[in-house]
């Protein structure tokens, strides 16, 4: 089998999906259904006071029994914002460590701090959490981050919820050749085609959430990038074709054809 | 009544008279955080609670009594990417 493996956990789905951004809960639970993804990303917010007691729970919506569920980070602009957040995550979620670190740099483009990613990452795998972190493109930070102990390496292909796509494979492919750990795309693709070229690329899996919730017909988009994810992987595997430019290979025989051309003798 | 800062909010509960006051006449009268989930009717939720920094582990909750000006973060799992 062709397993994604992650902190010891083998996982059949490659594609890891975000919970945010959909109408309802019962879309979100349609979309993760039918995007095959076992990892599943949650954000950790304060409860509203004074809500309805009644009002249901992503938790019970997506139990954890059924899903590993990540908790991020998303918000957060301070190390110690994130370790606190995930510290209460760990307690909510019965002491599962792991957890998706993000320390966002700036509101408008939500590009992360590089620098404190680091910190909040030591601080974390000190404290015992197996860290995925999100990160900038730049290959000698994930080769850090990879260093200190994040158990997988997850850089941007383009800015968060931005569904630009693959905007410079030249690094991720710098960034897959050189890690031993997982890396996985995270944010930034837009469609189906963006998600196979990740995995084209080498990528050992995708994170995405915008590009299936702000899809016309979400759970419809979850569903072509399962296959997306899966077809990547497959044409990575399968190993590509060589390019050749100026240098045409008709598919046919050459031979034989019943072409006028033939020569009177 | 005690004051506490839920999630950045003042807010004022009532403390429980269950227990008689002490010989010494100081009010003993204390509120838990079990007593203040129910208060807030967020008993038996899937939550996690952070006093003054601190992790509380919901096997505590009996134990911590909670004490004026006390700083709590009570969180639950949202959608996110």
């Amino acid at each position: 089998m062709d397993n994604l493996v992650i902190a010891g956990k083998a996982y059949s789905s490659r594609l890891l999906v975000g919970t945010g951004k959909y109408k309802d809960f019962a879309e979100t639970r349609a979309a993760v259904d039918a995007s095959g993804a076992e990892i599943i990303t949650v954000a950790i917010r304060r409860t509203n006071l004074g809500q309805n007691p009644d009002e249901p729970n992503l938790l019970d919506v997506l139990p954890p029994s059924q899903y590993t569920l990540l908790p991020n980070t998303a918000g957060c602009y301070t190390v110690d914002d994130a370790v606190r957040t995930l510290r209460l995550a760990r307690e909510l979620l019965d002491g599962h460590s792991l957890v998706k670190l993000e320390v966002l740099g700036d509101p408008k483009t939500l590009y992360p701090n590089m620098v404190e990613t680091i910190k909040a990452a030591e601080i974390l795998i000190k404290d015992g959490f197996q860290v995925m972190v999100y990160t900038s493109d730049d290959p000698i930070i994930a080769r850090q981050l990879e260093e200190i102990g994040c158990i997988a390496i997850m850089p941007l292909a383009s800015l968060i919820g931005s569904g630009m796509g693959i905007l410079n494979p030249w690094n991720l492919q710098i960034i897959i050749d050189n890690a031993s750990v997982p890396v996985l795309v995270d944010a930034g693709v837009g469609t189906a085609s963006d998600a196979a070229i990740a995995m084209e690329l080498g990528c050992d899996g995708v994170l995405m959430n915008t590009a299936i919730a702000a899809a016309q017909n979400p759970v419809l988009m979850a569903s072509a990038m399962k296959k997306a994810v899966e077809a990547g992987r497959e044409a990575y595997l399968a190993g590509r074709m060589a390019k050749k430019l100026y240098s045409a290979s008709p598919s046919s025989p050459v031979s034989g054809t019943i072409a006028s051309s033939d020569k009177k003798a | 009544m005690i004051q506490l800062i839920i999630n950045g909010q003042p807010q004022r509960f009532p403390i429980s008279n269950q227990t008689p006051p002490l010989k010494s006449g100081q009010n003993n009268a204390t509120l838990n955080i079990t007593q203040l989930l129910e208060h807030m009717a967020l008993q038996g939720k899937r939550i996690a609670i952070e006093r003054n920094g601190e992790i509380v582990p919901r096997s505590k909750y009996d134990q911590q009594v909670l004490t004026n000006g006390d700083r709590l973060e009570i969180v639950v799992a949202v959608g996110g990417g």
